[in-house]
């Protein structure tokens, strides 16, 4: 989209799904996800309700299918902690962001973490499934718990994806305040 | 089956300016994307937003930044804008992508995702908070120094959730 060129008119965007937490569990999903689309995309503002009275440090993640096996997911990343800009990668359990949610602490209660994650060919029963993804947080306060990054992740595992799964991991569960929306992309 | 991303206005400016505002935004919305595609009048320009016309120190931004030659990561507090490039270097072209979450939302704080891309000079991506309960209503992107120039295009669409 260059400037003199007419707007992109993203007509096959369609909203599948919203989910929001409960407040007493760490997990959000989606299930029973239709293979009509190409590629799908997640849209979450999210928030744990742990107060312990420090900013906590429970990271956010993603799994496929209900599968937590070890070793199958990876993810590298590039990210801002407000002082330095970083990289790392891992083999894990799940896709694991590595990134900080904000938690129910006074002075964080307003504010959320936000993310948009892009799962490609989702529905393909013949590929590796990988996934990208932004993720922010700020909240006026020089902490390096607060971050901006992005990110690759893999699945190593062909089955076509059903379900998908966010969690919280370290403590604490989703606030009932957080929202989680699942979009299909169409193809050609 | 109802569109979920909807195109809400757009524009190109028949001269430059320093700032455009689009006003009167419907709450029928989950999330706002603004796209702003074009070029500055001046290398020392930045991209920024402001929301609902609020000129206190109510924004802040962490960001992670390339140039070309360096990577780093930078946060402002207490400032008057959410700064999408956090300093101007290049005068483009550039394309800056603003998803704006939950803006309708009137009890908590709103958080920004920009992208600005100059192939050029750099790119950066930046979250960014207005610490504000209200509902937006209203986008200005703007520019101090000293213009955005005739031909860039603004278009601003609304992603609604099921």
């Amino acid at each position: 989209m260059l400037a003199g060129n007419t707007f992109y008119d993203p007509a096959n965007f369609i909203s599948i799904a919203t989910a929001t937490g409960t407040g007493s569990s760490n997990t959000i999903t989606f299930s029973g996800i239709p293979s009509t689309y190409k590629h799908l995309q997640i849209r979450f503002r999210v928030k744990d309700t742990e107060n312990l009275g420090v900013r906590n440090t429970n990271i956010l993640g993603l799994y496929f299918n209900g599968s937590t096996t070890a070793g199958t997911y990876g993810k590298h990343r590039i990210y801002g902690d407000g002082t330095s800009a970083l990289a790392d990668g891992s083999s894990t359990s799940q896709m694991s962001f590595s990134q900080t949610i904000i938690c129910s602490l006074p002075d964080e209660d307003q504010i959320f973490t936000v993310g948009i994650i892009d799962i490609v060919d989702y529905a393909s029963t013949t590929k590796n499934k990988t996934a990208k993804m932004i993720i922010g947080t700020d909240a006026n306060f020089a902490s390096t718990q607060y971050k901006i990054q992005l990110a690759s992740g893999v699945w190593v595992n062909t089955d076509a994806v059903t379900s998908i799964t966010l969690n919280i991991s370290g403590g604490g569960n989703f606030t009932n305040t957080s929202s989680v929306a699942l979009y299909g992309i169409k193809g050609a | 089956m109802p569109a979920t991303y909807e195109p809400i206005a757009t524009t190109t400016l028949s001269s430059s300016a320093t700032s455009y505002t689009f006003s009167s935004i419907p709450s029928t919305y989950t999330d706002l994307v603004l796209v702003v595609a074009g070029t500055f009048t001046n290398t020392n320009s930045g991209g920024n937003l402001r929301l609902n016309g609020d000129t206190g120190t109510n924004y802040s931004t962490t960001a992670l930044r390339g140039t070309g030659t360096t990577v780093y990561a930078t946060r402002s507090i207490n400032r008057s804008f959410i700064a999408g490039n956090e300093d101007g270097s290049s005068s483009g072209p550039w394309i800056f992508i603003w998803n704006i979450n939950n803006y309708a939302n009137a009890s908590t704080y709103k958080t920004v995702l920009v992208r600005a891309s100059d192939a050029g000079a750099y790119v950066s991506e930046t979250a960014g908070l207005w610490r504000s309960t209200s509902a937006i209503n209203s986008i200005t992107f703007i520019t101090f120094d000293p213009g955005i120039s005739s031909g860039t295009t603004l278009t601003l669409y609304g992603i609604k959730a099921a």
